[in-house]
């Protein structure tokens, strides 16, 4: 038995949204008489932090503290359609859809605080602490709460906004195939050090080192943790997770946990991870998200790593200990890749 | 079939339920005495989601007769609290971010005190032991593995200073 080490190094570009028949997403905002704004989505957090994020983009555009804000979600009978949490589309979406609604109501407090004020709505800024002052002259100032009431007490207004982002659908050249599916990409680069042992051919993966560019990290982290869960993930579907071991045919598939294989807590892989942060000019505060992109460059880096320390080219999802021992047999023997400058 | 009286005590307080005769725990919690905090996951005690305490040892609620723990102490997520005091294990779990979809987490904290309980320096192996019956999707376990062995730390550091 010998283990050969390997290493395997994987570059992504990872496309923000889908491309099914036009794309969108909606937010509703207003405001209650005491000040606090409502977000109201139908977009579900499945755990990565949409609530959050756009807790944070709908403070940021109101101007109001994150305190005064409310996300209500995941409800199709009370919020506005949203196509979805895939396709990494959320953050971005979403949150274009929550600034657009938020940047309304805005609109509508200032206004309110500007018959309260009797000043030019122009004149006005928020100072995000709950506080709209005339520009330059701080002490001419009223509380977003007490605009907020006299909208809605006083003046007959609602402070309420609609929002919505829709990238349309993009037609295919039927000459060239050529499409506009997405708005922007996200990029990830991943290196994986693993060991195989060439008599059970088994994988142990040893160390990850990834750089993900995510646009701004609105939330750092919850970015961290989405990137540490996704590419452990993705290591588990590279070398473990399958429902169809013979697909495509069914046969022997797992149908429960007991036959279900995953790594547990102790196959926790160290994973350094440097999140580069670029805004794209169409996202909200230049925030793309990881989504998908955050198991997506494990998969590629492992066959990689595993063909250097062994020489066999799974292309096969899961990397099994089967293939890679079929391939050993097949070569003869394994046959360590090596690296550039090593001998 | 008739119901059997069961009581037990659930968090401190002493509970009387009729159940049916193989009748699982993780239901009797759930739908007859309104505690949700244990989950239903895989229902055949591989996923550890209903995991809770029963006279001190953690147990799969899903995988426990109900009729068998008249007279025991069980204990779920909904106790570990003081009213709105949350427990520290619950805190150092927010603060490492070690819940994501958070289906996993009633089960974690159940595994987590149980390990705590009974050993108040735990090493990263004894952590990884202890929570192996539970599984998350999210997390890739490394959150909620430095959340526990925060806990740990900060516990064993108040006591030198005190």
């Amino acid at each position: 038995m010998t283990m050969h080490s390997g290493r395997g190094f994987a570059a992504i570009n990872y496309p923000i949204g889908m491309n099914l028949g036009g794309d969108p997403s909606q937010a509703l905002v207003h405001s209650n008489p005491d000040g606090k704004f409502m977000v109201t989505l139908s977009s579900i957090d499945l755990g990565q932090g949409m609530k959050s994020v756009t807790r944070q983009i709908a403070a940021e555009a109101l101007g109001i503290p994150v305190e005064d804000v409310y996300v209500d979600t995941a409800d199709s009978d009370t919020g506005p359609h949203c196509m979805g949490s895939f396709a990494s589309r959320g953050t971005h979406r979403v949150g274009n859809a929550v600034i657009a609604a938020a940047t309304e109501a805005r609109g509508v407090m200032l206004d309110a605080a500007a018959e309260e004020l009797e000043v030019n709505p122009e004149d006005l800024e928020t100072d995000g602490r709950g506080n709209i002052h005339v520009k330059g002259a701080p002490s001419r100032s009223i509380t977003s709460a007490e605009a907020c009431g006299a909208a809605q007490f006083k003046q007959g207004k609602t402070v309420s906004g609609r929002g919505i982002f829709l990238i349309p659908t993009s037609d295919v050249n039927p000459e060239t195939g050529e499409m506009t599916p997405v708005s922007c990409f996200a990029h990830a680069a991943l290196v994986v050090d693993i060991e195989v042992d060439d008599e059970t051919g088994e994988v142990l993966v040893k160390d990850m080192q990834s750089a993900y560019e995510v646009g701004r990290a609105l939330n750092p982290k919850l970015v961290e943790q989405q990137l540490i869960g996704g590419a452990w993930m993705g290591m588990s579907h590279a070398l473990y997770e399958t429902t169809e071991p013979h697909y495509p045919e069914r046969d022997n598939g797992p149908v429960d946990f007991n036959e279900y294989l995953m790594p547990g807590p102790g196959n926790v892989v160290p994973h350094h991870i440097s999140v580069l942060e670029r805004p794209a000019p169409d996202a909200p505060f230049g925030g793309k998200g990881p989504g998908e992109m955050c198991a997506n460059p494990v998969l590629p880096a492992m066959a990689n790593a595993v063909y250097n320390a062994v020489g066999v080219r799974v292309d096969e999802l899961p990397i099994t200990p089967e293939k890679i021992l079929r391939g050993i047999k097949a070569n003869g023997g394994a046959r360590p890749q090596g690296r550039p400058g090593q001998h | 079939m008739s119901k059997v009286p069961v009581q037990l005590t659930l968090n401190g307080s002493d509970r009387s339920v009729f159940v049916d005769p193989g009748q699982n725990l993780l239901d009797v919690l759930r739908r007859s005495l309104g505690d949700l905090t244990p989950k239903y996951g895989c229902g055949q005690g591989t996923c550890g989601c209903c995991t809770v305490m029963i006279d001190g040892e953690t147990r799969l609620s899903c995988l426990t007769l109900a009729e068998s723990v008249d007279g025991c102490s069980v204990e779920t997520v909904a106790g570990i609290g003081e009213g709105a005091q949350l427990h520290e294990l619950q805190t150092a779990f927010m603060e490492h971010f070690a819940a994501q979809c958070g289906f996993c987490t009633t089960g974690m904290l159940m595994s987590a005190k149980h390990l705590l309980d009974n050993n108040p320096s735990p090493t990263r192996d004894d952590v990884v032991e202890a929570i192996s019956g539970n599984i998350c999707r999210c997390t890739g376990y490394e959150p909620i593995i430095n959340a526990i062995l925060d806990v740990a730390a900060r516990r064993g550091s108040g006591r030198h200073t005190s």
